[in-house]
């Protein structure tokens, strides 16, 4: 039932779609006159949070955004960087939260969906998706049913519409339970010549629509999306995804892109044909003017409020220059596609809507792009961080071998084989270094001798215990994994996850991780180049862990060089870069132990660098023939996982001061494990030394266990730790596969990785 | 000698294909559009992997209709050699020019890895380049990938020798545990009566080259090389 302005007064009817008091007044006084529904409507899911960033806009000054590499920083679909030899990689991070959390399959796979359509709309073909994946504890059925669902919704995406997923994270905290995290990152490859942009330039040139039909689902997604999730939230349709659909648009897009009669292009994602329409007119200055009888739709009686806003999936918005309509309309015929024209480029700023020869809608463009309120909330450090950062160590453990298992088996630790074999990782004849194979996921760069190295990275306990410093992990973490494959970081795009922006709290959070990223990606030279913000993350009041995800690309000039995380054989010299620390604060060591506290590890960005620089140098050189970098579960984790890929043992010996589970688990940052032949050691030695990081020759590798000992370090085992290989991988590998499928789960995985081993 | 890559709507191996069949082996090779019907010209059709028509209905069940399957079918007939990988095994299947149909995986989910699978026979153009019981690892990707022959059909295609790979261990044993998706009889691949066609699961053109980790796909390719060099026949049946 549509109101009209009167009755839009008199019932406040903004408040349902969102809107607060303060923003309705504002949009009349940008309109010169009071809304008509549709406006409204339209108003509402531009001005949502999901689309107008209203509470974090007024911080994005603070990333850096340039650098010579950089073709395209944030403001557009996605971000571009150069590649050399003429090519361009783009990639960009996006949420899809909410939906995930109602319909965990459809919403994971329309993530993906929309994320690879921010790629191709580009012009560049995708190559990749990774994935950044949150929930809460396993032992929870809902939990199950959520993960269960949105790694099936991944894998019935993007193995369909022909994309390997060659990467990414999954991680468990009670803070998730009820809001779980899907974060898609994909990653495309453009020719520099075919690069396309979202704009809608040349007065009169047609304006298309081309790909799936409009549908009444996804109605309100965006402004849904911007809420916090209670028992009582009305859930709008979720939209459906249809990969097929997508494959045939990403085909037909790519070569309607490599015909030169593009201006401009965009996906239809969030609030569909309005922000699609609007942004380009916005990017271009210009206006348009469209009518919805026009538009190709699958339901009948669709009003123009409903075609303005519905979020139907596999969509774009064309403009094609004038008269090569039937061009574009015969590409997209060969594909099985629709394309219509449903407008026009105008020169009077407005977004003109038009039912045949009725007015429905007319807004000025740059008040619906850019007018609405940025907000500068109040901030307060939370009160928790006092108590979190005075937390008592529990004495030292009683069995550390059994606590080394006990880490392996952690769900957060554990191998995730269960989730990538879901995934086709192998598509694409291009898949270098595959998931659980190395630090980061690898890519043959066809045509060329070069590798693209790609992760998303993030660990939410170092940022919810201290959140500039959590973020500031984040990136050196994430370039630190692009090193250890021997590529060099590029360029970032941020997944920024938190919780209801209105809390003081929430916001000190948000307002200290996006310094932190900026502080870190200037130390680390891996611009800004767009991401996504997703507030609201809040179930029953309880906000999520602050998650600020990071998705990085990075080059490798020779992608022969590349290394993986494994040894490469026995007899071989294993030695640590950076050093070890008294730390055990924020460790999934104590969150084992049921401590979710201390402080998050020292970060000194200039060693971070310089650790970085040397490893990647090392690998260069055909040095170091394997790199891992120590991270969760510190670098007895990080020892017991390059045993357990490569099926080859190791002895160590090693020794501090400090207590012996901060030396074996705490997670001291700038560290990398590295492996090299015994005549390479003093070169190691020679290097290390140069650029002034300390290195240790920690043992050797070979054998069919780790044995670990630590000498007279305080408080170790009365005898040297000795794990059998075969121990160390039912440990590592069993956790996910029981607990999806129970104790009969779990051979398939264990069982599999035993005979593949001979496989080399 | 050329290849035609039968292209689709939805294939997505086709490019895969493409690359390794013209920038590895250096092979003449073109794309055949699904609405073609001339397909005389090449020596050997391959159905690539991927979700033609999105898997609506069954994996292949429409791409059976689609109007270049005529082509293939006179093709195969004349004696053309005709490769279906992944989507392109159940298309042959779905068409009735392999023996045989698709269910789910055995634990439902898709499933992508390495894996074994032996040589059973090496008198046909596709593996002629191995040796009996040559255990090849390669990469699956497929969600229906368990392979379904009732006793009658098994017990024929037993006799006459048209099992050409089985899922096996590293050292080339059956066992359930090594059988990936549930498949009746270990089977990863089957020829028609003629040896001319033959579907397989696995994906030879994603190993095909050091840089990936496996060239036992080669194998495949060069066998076809073999084959067609050996026959004399070069472009044309």
């Amino acid at each position: 039932m549509e109101l009209s302005s009167q009755q839009i007064v008199e019932t406040k009817a903004w408040r349902d779609m969102g809107l607060t008091d303060a923003e309705f007044d504002r949009i009349v006084e940008q309109m010169g006159r009071l809304p008509n529904w549709t406006e409204l409507g339209m108003y509402a899911v531009l001005w949502s949070e999901h689309c107008a960033y209203k509470h974090s806009r007024a911080l994005f000054h603070l990333f850096p955004t340039e650098g010579e590499q950089i073709l395209q920083g944030p403001g557009e679909n996605a971000g571009i960087v150069d590649l050399g030899d003429g090519l361009a990689a783009v990639f960009k991070v996006e949420s899809h939260n909410s939906p995930s959390a109602v319909e965990p399959y459809q919403g994971a796979a329309t993530g993906v969906g929309g994320i690879l359509r921010d790629i191709f709309t580009m012009g560049a073909r995708p190559v990749a998706v990774l994935n950044s994946l949150r929930f809460g504890s396993l032992d929870d059925e809902r939990v199950r049913y959520l993960f269960a669902g949105v790694v099936s919704g991944i894998s019935g995406y993007g193995n369909a519409v022909g994309v390997p997923t060659v990467g990414g994270e999954v991680a468990f905290d009670p803070s998730y339970r009820g809001n779980p995290l899907v974060n898609a990152m994909a990653v495309g490859i453009v020719e520099h010549r075919y690069i396309a942009r979202g704009k809608a330039s040349g007065v009169g040139n047609p304006v298309m629509v081309v790909g799936a039909r409009t549908g009444r689902d996804g109605i309100h997604g965006a402004s849904f999306s911007s809420a916090e999730l209670d028992d009582d939230t009305e859930v709008p349709t979720i939209q459906a995804g249809d990969p097929f659909t997508e494959k045939l648009l990403v085909e037909a897009c790519l070569e309607l892109i490599q015909s030169g009669v593009v201006i401009g292009i965009q996906d239809m994602g969030a609030a569909g044909l309005t922000s699609s329409a609007a942004e380009m007119a916005s990017r271009a200055g210009s206006g348009i003017e469209l009518d919805v009888l026009k538009v190709p739709r699958r339901e009948e009686g669709m009003t123009p409020y409903e075609i303005m806003l519905s979020e139907s999936q596999e969509r774009m918005l064309v403009v094609p220059k004038r008269g090569s309509e039937e061009q574009v309309e015969a590409i997209f015929k060969k594909w099985g596609l629709e394309a219509a024209v449903i407008g026009r480029v105008t020169d009077d700023g407005m977004l003109r809507v038009m039912e045949g020869d009725r007015v429905a809608a007319e807004v000025p463009v740059a008040s619906i792009v850019d007018g609405a309120p940025r907000y500068e909330p109040a901030k307060q450090r939370p009160a928790y961080l006092d108590e979190t950062i005075n937390v008592e160590m529990p004495p030292p453990p009683q069995n550390y071998a059994q606590t080394l298992l006990d880490l392996l088996a952690s769900p957060t630790i554990a191998s995730k084989e269960w989730v990538y074999r879901q995934y086709d990782h192998t598509l694409g004849a291009g898949t270098v270094v595959a998931p659980g194979e190395g630090d980061a996921a690898v890519l043959r760069i066809r045509g060329t001798k070069k590798g693209l190295a790609l992760t998303i990275d993030c660990n939410q306990r170092y940022v919810y215990l201290n959140p500039r410093r959590g973020a500031q992990i984040a990136v050196a973490e994430a370039a630190r994994n692009i090193s250890c494959v021997g590529a060099k970081p590029l360029a970032i795009t941020d997944g920024m996850n938190f919780g209801n922006p209105e809390k003081p709290e929430v916001f000190w959070q948000f307002d200290q991780a996006v310094r932190g990223i900026s502080e870190a990606c200037a130390a680390l030279n891996t611009p800004v180049t767009g991401g996504n913000v997703s507030f609201y993350n809040e179930k029953g009041g309880q906000a999520i862990h602050p998650t600020p995800m990071i998705g990085m690309i990075g080059l490798l000039d020779d992608v022969e060089k590349r290394v993986g995380m494994g040894w490469r054989q026995a007899g071989h010299r294993i030695i640590l870069l950076g050093e070890n620390r008294n730390e055990l604060g924020a460790s999934e060591y104590l969150a084992l132990r049921g401590i979710v506290g201390g402080d998050a590890p020292e970060l000194d960005l200039e060693r971070e660098a310089a650790v970085q620089a040397l490893v990647r140098s090392l690998i260069a050189d055909g040095i170091a023939v394997s790199a891992h970098d120590c991270a969760d579960g510190g670098l007895a984790v990080a020892l017991a996982e390059a045993c357990i890929v490569s099926g080859i043992g190791a002895s160590i010996a090693v020794e501090a001061d400090f207590r012996a589970d901060a030396l074996l688990f705490g997670e001291t940052q700038s560290r990398i494990v590295i492996s090299a032949a015994p005549e390479h050691v003093a070169e190691v030695e020679r290097q290390a030394k140069e650029a002034g990081v300390p290195c240790t020759v920690l043992g050797e590798t070979g054998g069919d266990s780790l044995k670990i000992d630590v000498g007279a370090t305080p408080d170790g085992p009365e005898s040297p730790l000795s794990i059998s290989l075969e121990e160390l991988e039912r440990a590592w590998k069993g956790t996910i596969p029981r607990a999806m499928e129970g104790e009969a789960g779990v051979e398939a995985y264990v069982a599999s990785a035993s005979s593949e081993k001979g496989a080399d | 000698m050329r290849y035609g890559i039968i292209v689709f709507p939805g294939s997505s191996g086709d490019a895969d294909m493409y690359h390794v069949l013209r920038d590895v082996l250096g092979a003449e090779v073109e794309y055949i559009w699904h609405r073609d019907s001339a397909v005389d010209h090449v020596d050997c059709l391959i159905l690539p992997g991927g979700a033609s028509y999105g898997d609506a209905l069954r994996p292949g069940a429409i791409a059976r209709f689609a109007p270049v399957m005529q082509a293939v079918r006179t093709f195969a007939e004349r004696g053309g050699l005709v490769l279906g990988i992944g989507n392109g095994f159940q298309i042959l299947c779905e068409a009735g020019l392999l023996p045989g149909a698709f269910l789910p995986n055995r634990g439902v989910r898709f499933i992508s890895r390495s894996v074994y699978v032996r040589v059973e026979q090496t008198d046909t153009p596709f593996t002629r380049r191995c040796e009996p019981g040559q255990v090849l690892r390669l990469p699956i990707a497929h969600r229906f990938g368990n392979y379904f022959v009732d006793d009658a059909a098994l017990a024929q295609l037993e006799e006459r020798g048209q099992i050409v790979f089985r899922y096996c261990t590293a050292s080339g044993e059956l066992a359930e545990a090594a059988n990936p998706n549930g498949a009746r009889a270990h089977i990863a691949g089957v020829c028609n009566e003629q040896r001319n066609v033959l579907g397989m699961m696995a994906h030879p053109e994603r190993a095909a080259e050091d840089l990936l980790g496996s060239v036992d796909g080669r194998l495949v390719f060069a066998s076809i090389a073999d084959a067609l060099a050996a026959s004399g026949r070069v472009q044309g049946v």
